[in-house]
């Protein structure tokens, strides 16, 4: 199996359309709006979260596995109603069911486990498989009614025979009533214990096995909310180092922060900002800064920020200027306005690295993503749409004029359709395989095997 | 900074305003309640339109003095004042093209929204705005003809004219420096 080692720019490696999940009708119903795409960590099972509340999971094809070409099937595996709406009667307020993250656990035993959350309570999954299915009890018939005592003659131990394999998924754990705020981020520890919640205010340390108490580890809310100047947009636990985690802020800050220090992380080990570009102020330079998503890379060194109009890279050894910038629709800085207006200038796109942190992927609008590739310097445009999705049909690469003349197949800025966004976005964890979520379909591609 | 573009500048403040505005309002019947974030990014847009729509006035009036030939000109339609002389539209317009036609309607429209505005000020408690009168701001609403310059199409702007609005305009306007406002519209 090709891995994702080295560029995927090199050998002119292209992407090709495998599979597209979801429904064909341009007509989207809200509740089939996909809100997060999450890979496992083998790559295995691919998680789906919507505004429904619902999550459905995706299993690799094992069999075709080992077909190159082939391996980028995935099949339904398991689909289920993780969040319900609900009401604060104390507030007034509806509280969304809409699924805003899910994290997968690392695979310890036969189940796998993921964590689900909505605006306010995180729930914890366990999905089974089961194939076998007992038979011949003493005192029930096959269909479960109770036989009559005077017709039993005979005894014996009921066998385990095979069964058509069913899929369960059982709430485990329900990790509620801690979050004032809406929570934004969910982030599993790599002590394999503990987990992190962030809301536009706070962030809360959870141990897995315990849901009635956990402990707030960073709280920014100013003693008078009219002095509020930033908020919590993301946060993430380091991969390797259990005592560090990020959190990422609407002005653009991302603070690091070591939970050896202090029990309260308020201050912050590290800072990383960097400075404003005085010619690039607007009115709206505050809501283009601030950072919709922070990932950091596999190995730890690095970490990935988004905001609106770029990609930046750090390193964590660097606080005062990102190592790398990448523009992603750099085309809209003129027209910031009537992005407003529309409400574009709000959308939060993710972003996220490949298996070897050589290559990072985000998405835009008119259903485009875009790819980065760190080493060859070179970057690409490619788009999820229905007429490009023959089986293996080669994604072709696209370009959008900023101005002046448009060539032959260019697309100019005023015809992109601001309603086809790519928020989200997920890399297979070893191998060349991407999904990305279109408003209601999920694309899967793979690179092209010659 | 000319009273024109002052002008301008206020009318693009002033549209902003009111957008956020009633994006502030339409968040409170959205499903899941108020979002923190959204709100906290749509105050200080609002936050940047008022201090801009304030020191444009202000410089506005510091410039308002214009040389009585061209007071004959000010009943003309309001279209005419975006209709600016070449070398001072020239910084502005990759930025006006780019933004959607609503910033060149007439005051008519703007007449509303302004007289919306002025009640909306008071409610708007998330961004305590500043009751802060400036002079002679607060006496002349905009959408009545005003004793401003406006020019005719082809018009040259009297050289005097941003000489001694800078001059005037004092604090605010170097607060208000140009490479700030001209970007963002």
């Amino acid at each position: 199996i090709a891995g994702s080692h080295g560029s995927v720019f090199e050998c002119d490696m292209q992407w090709c359309f495998s599979q597209v999940k979801g429904a064909i009708d341009d007509d989207v119903a809200e509740a089939d709006i996909i809100s997060t795409v999450e890979f496992n960590h083998t790559g295995e099972l691919l998680a789906t979260g919507d505004k429904g509340g619902r999550v459905v999971i995706f299993q690799q094809e094992i069999e075709n596995k080992n077909q190159p070409q082939f391996r980028s099937e995935y099949n339904v595996y398991s689909t289920f109603q993780s969040h319900e709406p609900e009401f604060d009667y104390l507030k007034s307020l509806e509280i969304e069911e809409k699924i805003n993250k899910i994290r997968w656990l690392p695979q310890k035993n036969a189940a796998q486990f993921l964590l689900s959350t909505n605006d306010k309570t995180i729930k914890l999954w366990k999905i089974s498989e089961r194939d076998k299915r007992p038979e011949g009890y003493n005192l029930k018939e096959e269909d479960g009614r109770y036989k009559d005592p005077n017709t039993i003659t005979g005894l014996r131990v009921p066998v385990l025979i095979p069964m058509d394999l069913m899929v369960e998924a059982s709430p485990r754990r329900v990790f509620a009533n801690a979050h004032t705020y809406h929570i934004n981020s969910i982030s599993v520890n790599s002590d394999d214990e503990t987990y992190l919640s962030a809301d536009d205010l706070r962030i809360n340390l959870w141990n897995l096995e315990i849901t009635d108490r956990s402990f707030n580890i960073v709280d920014i809310k100013p003693a008078n909310m009219e002095e509020l100047t930033e908020v919590i947009t993301a946060a993430e636990f380091h991969p390797l180092q259990c005592n560090t985690f990020v959190y990422s802020s609407s002005k653009g800050t991302i603070r690091l922060c070591d939970m050896r220090a202090s029990a309260l992380c308020d201050k912050h080990s590290k800072l990383f900002e960097e400075p404003e570009d005085p010619s690039n102020r607007s009115f709206f330079s505050e809501i283009i800064s601030s950072i919709s998503d922070v990932k950091f890379s596999h190995n730890g060194r690095y970490m990935m920020t988004r905001d609106y109009l770029s990609v930046k890279i750090w390193d964590l050894n660097m606080e005062n200027r990102p190592v790398e910038t990448y523009q992603v629709h750099e085309y809209l800085r003129s027209k910031l306005c009537s992005l407003y207006e529309n409400d574009c200038i709000f959308d939060k796109f993710e972003c996220c690295w490949n298996g070897d942190d050589s290559v990072v992927m985000t998405g835009s609008y008119n259903n485009f993503f875009r790819m980065f590739d760190r080493g060859q310097r070179r970057d690409m445009t490619l788009e999820a749409s229905r007429e490009n999705s023959k089986p293996m049909q080669v994604l072709k690469p696209r370009k959008v004029c900023a101005g002046g003349k448009r060539k032959k197949d260019e697309i100019s800025v005023d015809s992109l359709d601001f309603n086809k966004k790519i928020l989200h976005t997920a890399w297979h964890p070893q191998d060349n395989i991407i999904a990305v979520a279109t408003t209601n379909n999920l694309y899967i591609f793979q690179d092209k095997v010659n | 900074m000319s009273a024109t573009t002052a002008m301008e500048v206020n009318a693009e403040a002033r549209r902003i305003l009111a957008v956020s505005i009633s994006k502030l309002y339409a968040s409170r019947t959205q499903r899941g309640g108020l979002r923190l974030h959204r709100s906290l990014l749509l105050s200080m847009v609002m936050r940047s339109a008022r201090d801009i729509y304030h020191s444009s006035r202000e410089c506005e009036e510091l410039c308002g003095a214009p040389p009585t030939s061209e007071e004959a000109m000010e009943t003309g339609p309001v279209e005419q004042t975006v209709q600016l002389p070449e070398p001072l539209t020239e910084p502005r317009q990759p930025a006006a093209s780019a933004v959607e036609p609503p910033s060149e309607e007439p005051d008519s429209g703007d007449e509303g929204s302004d007289g919306e505005l002025a009640e909306d000020k008071e409610n708007m408690s998330p961004t305590r705005q500043s009751r802060k009168r400036r002079g002679k701001a607060a006496a002349a609403p905009d959408f009545l003809p005003s004793k401003r310059a406006r020019l005719e199409p082809g018009e040259e702007r009297h050289a005097a004219l941003p000489t001694s609005c800078r001059a005037g305009a004092g604090e605010s306007l170097a607060a208000l420096s140009l490479n700030r406002v001209i970007p963002a519209f």
